[in-house]
């Protein structure tokens, strides 16, 4: 032992150089030869190399049972996210309470906000006995702390599997008096093993209009000039929705988000905690029956939210997660079609400004191959983006895709010769995506956070796009939508480029060379 | 300046006026869960470990976090399954740090989700089957793989599945540990349960199913650091002191662990314990059943480091008590001069403590060390036996809250007005929104080891850039 110790008082060492100081590594090397019983470092090496191989990726895809590192949550965060947009809302899940507690984690460590919601805590007696005296209790306690204009009641698997009734529970706790009978507690049922998180938002989402516009079909509802407008589950909701807002005050014309968590997630730091912020009113909620009609931004998150907007007589239209230049120009011809209002002078400059940039850049993006994973409508968005700046997707992936979805992307590929070489993975997790890039290689990845792995194993720089991202900051405030979103995209990509093109020419003495200051 | 405005809050007024809010059933019931440190006392005078009340907002988790999350999941060279639906898997993805040392997805797998994505289909039928292929695919994809664990989510206790049945045959088949684990999240009242049926596991699965492995040759020196999950790196600065003075460390549990560590460990001459509330219940079985003598220590901040390490010394020779002296001798000047930097910055600063079933007695010291003062603190999922271990840290007069829900804990902080709130994510933007500095105690708010010599200056350089970053000077607009 040396008396000289690595730590010091002056320059406090983290982890990440703390373990590298030589005492570290031969406590690591020891714990391993000693005690770890692993397999020898020959043996390591070799199944690492199998797993990069054409022989391993047909064994990949051949799996039928076990999903590795997918691409999808589960249903109730979906409708904890459609609740949360909703003014002064709280959600309240109903089933076993660790379920909120990992929901809350999840939505927190993307958004760095506060994120509220509460559980009925329904524990084995109440799987014996079903959880309407949780239901009776929670409701009551829930109103009485949280003081909420409205709950919004969703279930985990546990409170799905008994067959807990919320209709009849929730009616039940209004005669006990748990809260007003005229306070708004929208429901929605949201198994966990049906679906993922963007059928949980479109089951909220119906949950809420249904209780405020009714059940029945009624084709023949008064209609106003309003267009309503459902953003779907998006980790950049804080920025695109705000874009949104921007876009309709340029055009002048009423367009209500259903569901606006912008606020909700990006409250002030001024020394009030606020607990709810912004959202879709009640009032507006009401209000939104009488609109002309209702636009998704994300299909795959909208199926019985736009059949029910439909049954009320509304046109509906729907996008996948529109990005660029030609999304864009589709987005603001809908809004001009059904408004009858003309794409504003601004927007046109706006788009002009995008195609320049994208021109300026275009030598950099030409024949760049890409994966690309992510929910359903994230990559059909991506991938029409990428196909416009001359970027090849290759490899499109979604643990949520169906076979309909599938054939959607090929649709989309098969409209551009940029296309040429893309196939789309539904129902495919990052451990297949994994084997693709090894056998099929890329030039980047775009996805979210949970790249990182890929990125290290297989060496291919990661884009972080979507939700979640939990190692990079802020990236959600800045819209991804509209003229001004595609830019701040095709910044995001080309930073990576451009960055990756100087981490593989540093070199000095050895790759001086194309370490160019002008680019 | 100090941002605690409000030095004498009468508390026990306070927690009267935070408990109206409530309907009369659960304040009633809430009222137990909250108290004042007495002078003397023999423990915290609260309730614990029993039913959250519905509809408060808990901060709690489930027994499924409890064992995936916590005691299982950091065992690096097994696989864990995920056994039922997506999401549990899916949220506890990856999200707590547990460093380790391996190839991912060749012989280690700790930072990768596995699951077998149940379907209606499955809730309908059962999924045994399932659960046989999900084990077959996994042991062709992952050859290198030493062992097998299925967490169980709470479909499965509920739809009658046999994962027992399973776990034997395809154990016997595929040659290696297969570990059924019955973690329901419904299932008893927070993560603690969990940890408990997570230690069961290994005794009913490892111990009585596999031996110490045959060229193993045991010392007298040889220990194990039981409930130290390597957060940051938390178990590998305490296993450097360990092996400083002189012991051999033959097992992690289970941070940075392997299956064999688990099956060595009946050959340990002691176990040491640093997270009681998630492992004293194997520790206590390796008691009775291979007489091994367990004993439990603090590695924060170091007053607690010293004491441990001369506490753990004592159980063996003079060479080690000799050893155990230089050791602490050789880091002095280190924490001396981490103190002196520090404590000038930090002194009397209060803090207000919400974590788990450990941190909130076993960090205080670190804090004291630092000059600052415990005003509150509370567990999510401790029992009787923690709120007993309580008082020996903190003082008379000190809020204590059990399972505190976030009204409450919002409403004691706002009255408060600590310097410094020590507590989890869910509640840091919370806090920072009011303007206070926080750190999560969980996770070292991504930083760490806070274990150990070395980590206690990372512990004190990080509440000091929370306490003392300009940002909060700038929060009130001048206009």
């Amino acid at each position: 032992m040396t008396d000289k110790l690595s730590q010091s008082a002056d320059k406090v060492l983290d982890h990440y150089t703390l373990f590298r100081q030589p005492e570290y590594a031969a406590m690591f090397e020891k714990k391993k030869t000693e005690f770890e019983y692993g397999h020898s470092d020959e043996e390591v090496a070799r199944v690492s190399e199998w797993t990069k191989s054409e022989d391993y990726k047909a064994k990949n895809f051949a799996r039928e049972a076990v999903v590795i590192n997918p691409t999808k949550a589960c249903q109730p965060i979906g409708a904890m996210f459609a609740a949360q947009g909703f003014e002064g809302t709280l959600p309240f899940v109903h089933g076993s309470q660790g379920c909120v507690a990992y929901y809350r984690t999840h939505l927190t460590r993307h958004f760095k906000e506060p994120n509220s919601a509460v559980s009925s805590s329904m524990t084995e007696d109440a799987a014996v006995f079903g959880g309407l005296n949780n239901m009776i209790d929670g409701l009551a306690n829930a109103y009485a702390l949280y003081k909420p204009k409205m709950i919004a009641v969703m279930t985990t698997c546990m409170a799905e599997v008994i067959g807990d009734d919320l209709q009849g529970f929730i009616a039940n706790a209004k005669n006990k008096e748990s809260v007003p009978a005229d306070f708004p507690v929208p429901f929605a049922h949201t198994p966990a093993f049906v679906g993922s998180h963007i059928v949980g938002y479109d089951n909220m989402i119906k949950g809420i209009l249904s209780n405020f516009w009714g059940n029945s079909e009624n084709f023949d509802t008064p209609k106003t000039e309003q267009i309503n407008l459902i953003p779907g589950f998006d980790g950049f909701a804080v920025g695109n929705n705000r874009e949104l807002k921007r876009i309709a005050g340029e055009f002048g014309l009423k367009l209500q988000i259903l569901s606006d968590v912008s606020d909700n997630f990006d409250t002030p730091m001024d020394g009030e905690y606020r607990m709810y912020d912004g959202g879709t009113t009640i009032e507006e909620t009401k209000e939104a029956l009488h609109a002309k009609a209702t636009i998704s931004m994300q299909e795959y998150n909208t199926t019985q939210t736009l059949q029910f907007c439909k049954e009320k007589g509304q046109d509906v239209a729907k996008f996948n997660y529109p990005m660029g230049v030609t999304a864009t120009d589709e987005l603001l011809l809908k809004l001009a079609e059904l408004s009858g209002k003309p794409v504003p002078a601004s927007l046109k400059l706006e788009r002009g400004r995008l195609v320049d940039a994208i021109a300026d850049s275009h030598t950099h993006l030409h024949g760049k191959r890409f994966a690309v994973y992510g929910d359903p409508d994230f990559c059909l968005g991506m991938t029409k983006f990428l196909l416009e700046l001359g970027a090849e997707p290759v490899h499109i992936l979604s643990t949520s895709g169906s076979k309909k979805w599938e054939k959607q992307v090929q649709k989309v590929l098969d409209g551009s010769p940029f296309g040429a070489s893309g196939a789309a993975h539904g129902g495919k997790d990052l451990w297949h995506l994994r084997s693709l890039i090894f056998t099929d290689k890329v030039d980047y990845i775009i996805g979210n956070s949970y790249g990182k792995y890929l990125e290290r194993d297989t060496k291919v720089p990661l884009i972080r796009l979507t939700y979640p991202i939990f190692d990079r900051h802020h990236h959600h405030r800045y819209p991804t939508w509209g003229y001004q979103g595609a830019l701040n995209v095709l910044v995001r990509i080309l930073d990576r480029i451009f960055e990756d093109i100087d981490a593989n020419t540093n070199i000095v003495g050895q790759t001086d060379y194309s370490f160019d200051l002008i680019r | 300046m100090s941002l605690s405005e409000n030095t004498t809050v009468d508390v026990k007024n306070l927690v009267n006026e935070v408990l109206e809010a409530y309907p009369e059933k659960s304040r009633k019931r809430r009222a137990k869960h909250l108290n004042v440190l007495e002078a003397e006392a023999k423990d915290c005078g609260v309730k614990s470990n029993v039913k959250s009340i519905p509809g408060v907002m808990t901060i709690r988790g489930c027994a499924y976090a409890g064992s995936k999350g916590v005691v299982w999941g950091p065992i690096k060279d097994m696989i864990h399954i995920s056994h039922g639906p997506v999401g549990c898997g899916y949220y506890s993805w990856s999200g707590r740090r547990n460093y380790y040392i391996g190839d991912t997805g060749v012989d280690s797998w700790g930072t990768m989700h596995f699951t077998s994505d149940f379907q209606e289909k499955d809730i309908v039928f059962g999924g045994d089957k399932k659960l046989h292929k999900v084990i077959e695919e996994i042991n062709e994809l992952f050859p290198l793989v030493n062992g097998i664990s299925i967490q169980s989510e709470c479909p499965i206790g509920l739809i009658g599945d046999d994962i027992e049945a399973v776990a034997r045959a395809k154990s016997a088949e595929i040659g290696k540990p297969v570990i059924p684990v019955r973690c329901e999240g419904f299932r008893g009242v927070s993560q603690s349960l969990g940890h408990h049926i997570a230690n069961d596991a290994i005794r009913d699965w490892v111990f009585e199913k596999t031996e110490p492995k045959a060229d193993f040759v045991s010392t007298p020196y040889d220990v194990t650091i039981i409930g130290d999950y390597n957060i940051g790196g938390d178990a590998w600065s305490s296993r450097i002191l360990l092996e400083e003075i002189g012991l051999r460390v033959i097992a992690q549990w289970s941070g940075d662990g392997t299956m064999a560590e688990l099956e060595n460990t009946p050959k340990a001459k002691v176990n040491l314990i640093h997270c009681y509330r998630s492992m004293n219940y194997i520790a206590r079985h390796m008691e009775e059943k291979y007489n091994i003598p367990w004993m439990e220590y603090n590695f924060f901040g170091p007053s607690q480091i010293a004491e441990s390490l001369r506490k753990i010394a004592a159980l063996f020779d003079d060479k080690i008590k000799e050893n155990a002296e230089k050791v602490i001798a050789r880091y002095q000047p280190m924490v001396d001069a981490v103190i002196a930097k520090y404590k000038p910055r930090l002194d009397g600063k209060k803090v207000m403590i919400y974590v788990g079933g450990l941190r909130p007695r076993h960090v205080v010291d670190a804090y004291h060390d630092l000059g600052m003062e415990i005003i509150g603190t509370g567990y999510e999922f401790a029992h009787n036996d923690d709120y007993q271990r309580t008082p020996h840290y903190v003082k008379e007069g000190t809020l204590i809250y059990d399972d505190v829900t976030a009204f409450e804990l919002e409403k004691f902080v706002e009255a408060m007005r600590p310097d410094l709130v020590a507590s989890g994510i869910k509640e840091k933007y919370v806090f920072q929104k009011m303007g206070l500095p926080f750190r999560q105690m969980h996770s070292w708010d991504y930083s760490g080891p806070y274990h150990g010599y070395d980590g206690f200056a990372i512990f004190a350089r990080d509440m000091d850039l929370a306490i003392n970053n300009p940002v909060w000077g700038v929060m009130k607009a001048p206009f």
